[in-house]
């Protein structure tokens, strides 16, 4: 090795790092192929020689059973695919309502911790720590053992209202359908509308003057008042579907089953205590020095966190709350252990009908590789609108 | 000329006390009508919130284990329900007069652990002593060794199984995830491309699946004839699972170490192995201590869903136990709150140590 020229560029000997990498390379291809051939050929011939048909046909069939409570009316008689979408529905459903929930709840606890008030900071930590420290399975256990066995029966059932809460769930009145409700939904879309002109206008004069309009109670303000005067040009409809006591069950109105309510409850009680540690490191990071300043400068309390604070805090918050709008969603599919038909248990049942093990299990996993997928997109898209602007 | 007299001013107050019980309060509870108001609000709930729980949970509870006290009206919590079933909820359906092994096991399985945590103890003969604790482990719980009756391992469970559910899921994964975050770093891309393929795909689905599949699918897998014990399908799930997290909680250690380092240990000579093996993972793995040890408690509350797939591990033994006995089954709540404290106990002094670790570990870096 003591020649003066340097080493030509393909110089293929063992020694050399490229043809080594390349060697690697193609063992792991050659190992990882060879591993799934030889499950995949396992899966065929144990498949064979039980007799279990293989393929999606199945999901074209009749499924057979009845689905507890679905978005849309469904009976045993439609086939598997609508089965599962009615599952994914669900999950969706639990899902989205549980995000916004535990959102709300774990922000203020996150918040709360930073209170001056000691009560408020004692109850915001023992909050997080009993919830954060049990299995979330077990809390949705509890909570379905809660609602089903320790709230009064239908007949007896403690009300608030027209709102009625018991064994059956939660009881609530809903609207009759009318023309009033689709021009309040126009109006809304108006009001939405209208709040971005405001805002354009307010930030337009902000720039101009310094001067500044109120961010919230204001849009606030003009959602409720379109809303409101589209509902009034259909006709003011106010006529409710009221709930009332039957003799063994709640009839009329809509209504929250208890598994519903369980796994909502469970998800965004423990789902909150770890968006409040969350929320609570990404104010903790923002520099002392800047709430200080904003104080120094006039502004109030709240326009210290709106203005300051949280701005600076949410682009380190972004990243880690996206990982736990995917644990909740992930963690929803815990509710086959309590009987919510979300998409998991029906591909359970679909599983233990058909006996198509790989095909539904791979559905189920599929379902929750778009769900993630898309829960990242979009808060990607969001994580790079509040990044810091740089050139 | 007006002569100007000696006039004392006023003595300015006295500095307000900032120590001590009395200034705490007023400015912690009462520093302004906003706090004020606060204090007494949640001071009201939890006055009459904290008397009636205490009353349910202590003064009118019953703590005999006979279910007709509980009947009775007026009765608070039931806490009979665990002096009658606490064996069958800590060790499941393992034989009764067998269950001083599980006993012994669990203990010294738990003794383990909390030595591994100690930093003295992180010397080379510790994986040994995993080993040997590990044997002896298996040796008490499965038994047909030293004159031990055999005990299968479908009859293993309660807080036995968790905790080795959750341990040995830690110790196997460990391996897998450091290679795993080692390709994803790596320069050659069909391992890279491999290695963040399996830990995307794994964290993109929930454990239920995994375990689905585990229980499902695992059988047809094997050879045909091949019978793996579903607590070994369980646990290659989980630790598949808990790998890939792990492997991100690695590689996040991994990305910290400053790229001089590495280029030094090249100036020095160092093969790819070597630097990573004394230069970069020594530093990397100290770093992520705290990180590992909250995937660990999370590894070890993910072991209660192995119950769906019809394994009896706390959760499960507790629905086993008490669901099935008519007179016990209005009672599972206390049930839960038991082994909800139970997993409370573990989890949070495991948090703690790792808050202890972090502050370690930041030790180094003060100047």
């Amino acid at each position: 090795m003591s020649s003066d020229t340097p080493p030509s560029h393909h110089h293929w000997s063992w020694r050399s790092q490229a043809f080594r990498g390349i060697v690697y390379q193609v063992l792991a291809v050659v190992a990882i192929v060879a591993v799934v051939w030889f499950l995949a050929h396992n899966t065929l011939v144990n498949m064979r020689v039980r007799g279990i048909q293989s393929g999606f046909d199945f999901l074209s069939q009749a499924a057979g059973f009845d689905i507890g409570e679905s978005l849309y009316p469904f009976d045993s008689e439609q086939p598997y695919w609508q089965a599962f979408l009615v599952g994914v529905t669900n999950t969706l459903r639990v899902a989205i309502v549980g995000i916004i929930l535990s959102t709300v709840l774990g922000t203020l606890l996150g918040i709360g911790r930073f209170s001056r008030n000691a009560l408020v900071r004692g109850v915001c930590l023992s909050y997080v720590e009993a919830f954060r420290n049990i299995p979330v399975l077990l809390q949705l256990l509890m909570w379905y053992v809660i609602l089903t066995e320790v709230l009064p029966s239908a007949d007896v059932a403690w009300q608030v209202g027209d709102f009625f809460l018991s064994k059956g769930g939660l009881n609530y009145p809903i609207p009759v359908w009318a023309a009033g409700q689709l021009w309040a939904a126009f109006g809304l879309l108006a009001g939405v509308a209208l709040v971005l002109l405001y805002r354009r206008w307010a930030k337009r004069q902000f720039e101009a003057t310094g001067q500044l309009r109120s961010a919230f109670w204001v849009p606030v303000l003009i959602l409720v008042a379109c809303s409101l005067a589209g509902w009034a040009l259909g006709g003011a409809p106010t006529e409710l579907n009221r709930p009332v006591k039957g003799d063994f069950a709640i009839e009329n109105g809509g209504a929250l089953t208890p598994e519903f309510l369980a796994v909502l409850i469970g998800l965004t009680l423990y789902t909150a205590s770890f968006i409040a540690e969350v929320v609570r490191g990404g104010i903790a990071s923002v520099p002392r020095g800047q709430g200080e300043a904003a104080s120094a400068l006039g502004l109030s309390q709240q326009q210290e966190m709106r203005l300051v604070m949280l701005p600076q805090a949410l682009r380190v918050i972004i990243p880690p709350l996206t990982n736990q709008y995917l644990n909740l969603t992930k963690n929803s599919s815990l509710a086959v252990a309590i009987g919510y038909p979300d998409v998991v248990s029906i591909a359970n049942t679909a599983l233990n009908q058909t006996g198509r093990a790989v095909e539904c299990i791979s559905l189920v996993m599929l379902v929750y590789l778009i769900t993630s997928l898309g829960t990242s997109l979009l808060m990607g898209w969001y994580n790079s609108r509040a990044a810091i602007k740089e050139r | 000329m007006t002569s100007t007299t000696f006039q004392p001013i006023a003595p300015r107050p006295a500095p307000v006390n900032s120590e001590g019980p009395l200034a705490w309060i007023k400015s912690n509870l009462l520093a302004d009508w906003k706090t004020s108001l606060g204090t007494f609000v949640i001071g009201g709930l939890l006055l009459w919130l904290l008397p009636q729980a205490i009353h349910w949970a202590l003064i009118s509870a019953s703590w005999s284990p006979h279910y007709e006290v509980c009947h009775a009206e007026g009765v608070g919590a039931c806490w009979g329900v665990i002096s009658e079933k606490y064996r069958i909820i800590l060790f499941g359906r393992y034989p009764y007069e067998e269950q001083w092994r599980p006993l012994i096991a669990t203990i010294l399985l738990t003794g383990l652990l909390v030595v591994s945590c100690m930093r003295s103890f992180w010397k080379a003969w510790l994986p040994l002593l995993w080993l040997a604790v590990l044997a002896v482990f298996f040796a008490l719980m499965y038994g047909k060794v030293f004159g031990l009756t055999q005990v299968d391992t479908d009859r293993w469970g309660g807080l036995p199984l968790t905790i080795l559910l959750s341990s040995l899921s830690l110790v196997l994964c460990f391996p897998i995830a450091l290679l795993v975050a080692l390709g994803r770093r790596s320069k050659l891309p069909a391992i890279r491309s491999f290695c963040t393929i399996y830990v995307e795909l794994i964290r993109g689905v929930p454990l239920i699946s995994v375990l689905f599949m585990a229980s499902f699918m695992f059988p047809l897998f094997m050879p045909q004839g091949t019978q793996i014990d579903v607590l070994v399908r369980v646990l290659v799930g989980i630790t598949l699972f808990a790998a890939a997290y792990m492997a991100e909680v690695i590689r996040g250690g991994l990305q910290a170490i400053p790229k001089g380092q590495v280029e030094a240990a090249a100036t020095l000579g160092l093969s790819y192995w070597q630097t990573q093996r004394m230069i970069v993972l020594p530093q990397a793995l100290a770093m992520v201590v705290p990180g590992i040890m909250n995937n660990f408690i999370s590894t070890f509350k993910d072991t209660s869903l192995v119950t769906i797939v019809s394994l009896y591990e706390l959760t499960g033994a507790l629905k086993l136990g008490v669901n099935s006995d008519a007179n016990w089954r209005p009672y599972i709540i206390e049930g839960y709150f038991f082994i909800a404290l139970i997993y409370f106990v573990f989890c949070f002094s495991m948090s703690r140590y790792s808050r202890w670790v972090e502050k370690q570990v930041n030790k180094s870096k003060l100047r």
